[in-house]
């Protein structure tokens, strides 16, 4: 009998029961985490003197959870997947993560992303490429590959990621699995190692959409260390699940969905995009109008390059904090300048130099108006587009990607121009801070395939409830991984 | 050829009279090496900027006492740079657009006599960075002044000699401790200044700025001493470079003051000056500055130097001289109004601190806040003297006491047996002692020397140790000597 492939009520159940311990749980979820790692390298540390905890009403309680390895956690090796902090174990623990640990929530892994969340492919941690559970050859998407492959792997009902462009919701995807970062601010990022401040989000990874709402009940709640947190204690995600959609009005974009705008697509495109609209009929049927609407596509088209700029220019100054002076393994040199240059050289995968590069680039004073600034004021006007979408919709229903998990090898990571907006669209959610879900919606050739729910800020309650009700019409709730399906 | 000069000022200033840092919940004191640190001061991953609501009022304070314009809305930007006492690679400051806590203002201040106006560019807030101290071994930093607020002025170059800079520096320094906002103290360094000096021909006309000459920025001048020198060097160097004709081929460039040799010193030009890179702090919401807020700490402001002078000079009577020298310090002009309160008459106050308390901190080099005087102690000692309990020629010495070893006058004037003599009968026969002794003095006197009176009353209290009151003793030598 193993817990770990249940949801979080179903395993409440079993210890408010007396059918197993947390100390029983926390062994399960060790011993598949060994199991994981060796097949799917998903974990950067395995907590092996994790123990279990009293059991009480919450939901949280004695039930084992991953951490992705960019929350800062008291005590544990803490490391970004960076060669930079290797060896940093911090002295104080995440705001997000001491409030699951006060729900009683145990802790059995710090799992891998892509260099301090700056990839899209699970293949740039320091401890290497983690592998998709569905599909070894094919990647998890990232940068929450880690956490996505381990809970789509059974190893425990959830576990925290972040998202600053589509980290958590992308991953969730390619791994058939939930994924949710709930509006800007409800969970404090005090502890999170930045990425891009304005866009960073803290959210969670599980297997269906209650999980979501339970584990971001636990984890959200203002902090007066970060400015940007915001009093949500009215807010109960868990109980406003009600499934109740009927009236409730989504809009979906031409300009993203209709296959007509990819004259080359393939096979994979055309199924994906075929199977969302398989999916609006679902919504349909739960009594929810569905719109198409227009947005201008050079306007769509010009996400991608906003999402690069201003992601580039923010993570450039916030890791300017990593010289191996203060933290991190101290680099060689007669000069500090020496010696901070040879730290960052040999710490930063090449990926993570380029993006400085670009950063630093933008924000020169000779290129500012024209890169940062204008950034700036297109993520305003995308911002204000969905805004307007969000005064007569409930939400914005869009197909997560092009389709399944890519190949590992021979895949090429070269953007696309005609399919770029479709493959990035989520950046969106984190220029306006909106909350975001991404569900899965079915398979294409054994892999599975995830549609996106997002909504107005402050309005999570309503974008879960939608997407709870749409995961009822559907049979991939709380589905583990199953290679070679 | 003659010249004038155009000297702007950057002026950063600590606040320091706030408890905890701009952006961290450490500590703001000056305290042992590395002990008011919070994570977020050395940089550490995940952590976050909190702004510090007190730090923000007394800077709108310090805003609205220069007559500048505030903003809507605070923003703050980064600054980013590297440095080893910038953990996190850049600092968190403010720039003009958006504009900063004060924008646009202006300052009277007195210079010689003479009052003057400067105009103020801006004022803003941000935080300070750590302090290293650099051994031959290698460096030592302390992250005590990592995030401590910071106040930086800038000022348009409406100076134009090192007298008005420091003139001015002095006023603003006054401003901060009046205002409570800093103890402005140089010498915990809380206090430091960048300087632009230029010349140009006398002859033209200095409101357009394409007469200016070529703008020489003097970096990290930690005193108001230092201003002064490097203002005075530096604008021997430009007159000089004019004079050899090689003023036009100086670039404009950051130069460093150097103390120990008394020179400035080329750091960068203007090629390599440095781009900082500024974006708006995104871990900061913009805040809406409340108009009832800004009501709230207009009508907070405490009464400042030159208030309380005026004050002083009208309700007390005080020379404008001494005034001048009472609102100084805000210290001693706080223990003035002090001993005051407590029913001494102002002027005797007025007197008693103006010479006997600053001769004696002057001749130490020592501050207020070394000594054991105190108001209570002061103003019982006027009162003595009033009441003719000791003579003033023995307070100065009670004084002395009091003030090294903070005991009442009233027990140093018992430990001594200091009493005055104010017997009439006891002063007359002392009178004629004296007089019977100095023949000779009073053939002078009759003879129309007069002030030999003085000589003979001098006598008198040098027979009594000064224990006599000096005017029975002058009235009782009068009439005396009247009758020989």
């Amino acid at each position: 009998m193993t817990y770990m492939d249940k949801t979080i009520e179903e395993i409440h159940e079993a210890l408010q029961k007396g059918e197993v311990t947390s100390d029983e749980l926390v062994k399960e979820s060790l011993a598949k985490s060994h199991e994981v790692n060796k097949k799917y390298n998903a974990f950067v540390t395995i907590l092996d003197d994790a123990k279990g905890e009293e059991v009480t009403d919450d939901l949280l309680s004695g039930i084992p959870y991953g951490i992705k390895d960019n929350y800062s956690t008291k005590g544990i090796l803490s490391t970004g997947s960076s060669n930079t902090l290797k060896d940093y174990v911090p002295f104080f623990t995440a705001t997000a993560i001491e409030n699951l640990e006060k729900h009683g929530a145990i802790a059995v892994n710090k799992t891998v992303l892509d260099e301090f969340g700056m990839g899209g492919t699970g293949t740039t941690g320091h401890t290497g490429v983690v592998r998709n559970p569905w599909d070894k050859e094919r990647m998890c998407a990232g940068s929450s590959a880690g956490s996505a492959a381990a809970v789509a792997a059974g190893v425990y009902p959830y576990a925290t990621g972040s998202d600053t462009g589509d980290s958590i919701r992308k991953p969730a995807a390619y791994c058939g699995i939930v994924g949710y970062k709930p509006t800007y601010g409800m969970i404090s990022r005090y502890g999170l190692f930045p990425f891009a401040s304005s866009l960073d989000h803290c959210g969670v990874l599980t297997r269906c959409v209650k999980d979501a709402a339970i584990v971001t009940d636990g984890m959200k709640g203002q902090d007066k260390y970060d400015m940007t947190s915001w009093d949500s204690s009215n807010i109960n995600l868990y109980e406003a699940l009600d499934g109740k959609v009927q009236g409730k009005k989504l809009c979906y974009i031409k300009e993203l969905c209709d296959i007509n705008m990819y004259p080359q697509a393939d096979s994979e495109l055309k199924e994906h995009l075929n199977n969302f609209m398989l999916t609006l009929e679902k919504c349909r049927n739960l009594g929810m109008e569905v719109e198409e609407v227009s947005v201008s596509e050079k306007l769509l088209k010009a996400s991608p390059s906003v999402y690069v700029v201003i992601s580039c220019a923010e993570s450039t100054s916030n890791m300017s904090n990593l010289t191996g002076f203060i933290f991190g393994p101290r680099g060689d040199g007669n000069t500090w300048q020496e010696s901070m240059k040879n730290y960052r050289t040999k710490g930063f995968s090449p990926l993570i130099k380029r993006r400085f590069v670009i950063g630093s680039y933008v924000l020169q004073s000779q290129n500012k108006d024209r890169y940062f600034h204008n950034a700036q004021k297109v993520r305003r006007i995308l911002v204000d587009t969905w805004k307007n979408l969000f005064k007569k919709y409930d939400a914005v229903i869009l197909p997560v990607g092009t389709g399944p998990a890519k190949k590992l090898e021979g895949s090429k990571n070269i953007l696309d121009e005609n399919t770029a907006a479709l493959e990035d669209h989520l950046q969106i959610g984190n220029y306006g801070g909106f909350p975001s879900i991404t569900i899965p919606n079915g398979f294409i050739n054994n892999l599975p395939v995830g549609v996106n729910i997002t909504g107005n800020c402050y309005d999570d309650a309503n974008v879960l409830n939608i997407a709870y009700a749409l995961e009822s019409a559907m049979d991939y709730k709380n589905q583990v991984a199953r290679e070679g399906k | 050829m003659d010249y004038q000069v155009l000297i702007g000022l950057e002026m950063h200033c600590e606040i320091s009279e706030t408890n905890t840092k701009v952006f961290s919940s450490a500590r703001n004191s000056f305290s042992e090496a590395n002990t008011n640190v919070r994570p977020v001061d050395m940089a550490f991953p995940g952590t976050l900027p909190v702004v510090n609501k007190e730090a923000v009022r007394k800077a709108l304070m310090a805003s609205l006492i220069l007559n500048c314009k505030q903003p809507e809305y605070v923003y703050f930007e980064r600054k980013n740079y590297y440095y080893p006492d910038l953990p996190k690679g850049f600092q968190i400051t403010q720039e003009t657009k958006p504009i900063p806590i004060g924008i646009y203002g202006h300052l009277d201040y007195e210079c010689n006599g003479e009052m003057k106006k400067i105009r103020i560019n801006n004022l803003h807030l941000e935080e300070d960075a750590a302090s290293s101290d650099h051994l031959p071994g290698g460096s030592l930093i302390d992250y005590n002044r990592a995030g401590v607020p910071l106040l930086e002025l800038v000022t348009e170059p409406d100076l134009h000699s090192a007298d008005e800079a420091v003139a001015f520096l002095e006023t603003m320094r006054s401003i901060y401790q009046y205002a409570g906002i800093s103890e402005a103290d140089s010498k915990k360094g809380q206090i430091r200044c960048d300087v632009n000096v230029s010349i140009m021909d006398k002859d033209k006309d200095a409101s357009d700025p394409s007469n200016w000459g070529t703008k020489i920025e003097i970096k990290n001048v930690n005193s108001f001493g230092g201003v002064r020198d490097a203002i005075n060097y530096e604008i021997k160097r430009q007159i000089e470079l004019k004079e050899d004709g090689k003023y036009n081929e100086m670039p404009q460039q950051t130069r460093r003051w150097d103390e120990e040799s008394g020179t400035t010193k080329f750091m960068r030009g203007k090629v390599d000056a440095i781009d900082y890179k500024y974006f708006v702090e995104p871990n900061i919401p913009k805040f809406k500055i409340a108009e009832k807020w800004l009501e709230e700490i207009k009508n907070d402001i405490p009464t400042l130097a030159h208030e309380r002078k005026e004050e002083y000079i009208e309700n007390y009577g005080i020379s404008n001289y001494d005034a001048t020298i009472l609102v100084k310090e805000k210290d001693i002009s706080d223990f003035f109004e002090e001993t005051i309160k407590l029913g001494s008459e102002a002027k005797s106050a007025s007197n008693w601190v103006t010479s006997n308390l600053l001769g004696y901190l002057n001749k130490q080099e020592v501050s207020l806040n070394d000594t054991k005087i105190t108001p209570e102690n002061l103003a019982m000692l006027i009162k003595m003297v009033e009441d003719k309990e000791i003579s003033s020629q023995q307070a100065k010495g009670v004084f002395i006491e009091s003030v090294e070893t903070g005991k009442s006058p009233k027990d140093i004037a018992k430990e001594k047996g200091l009493k005055q003599i104010t017997d009439s009968g006891e002063i007359t026969k002392i009178v004629n002692e004296v007089l019977d002794e100095n023949p000779d003095i009073i053939t002078q006197y009759k003879n129309g020397k007069v002030a030999m009176l003085n000589y003979l009353v001098g006598q008198v209290m040098k027979k009594t140790a000064g224990k006599a009151n000096p005017t029975l003793a002058r009235d009782t030598m009068q009439v005396e000597i009247d009758k020989r």
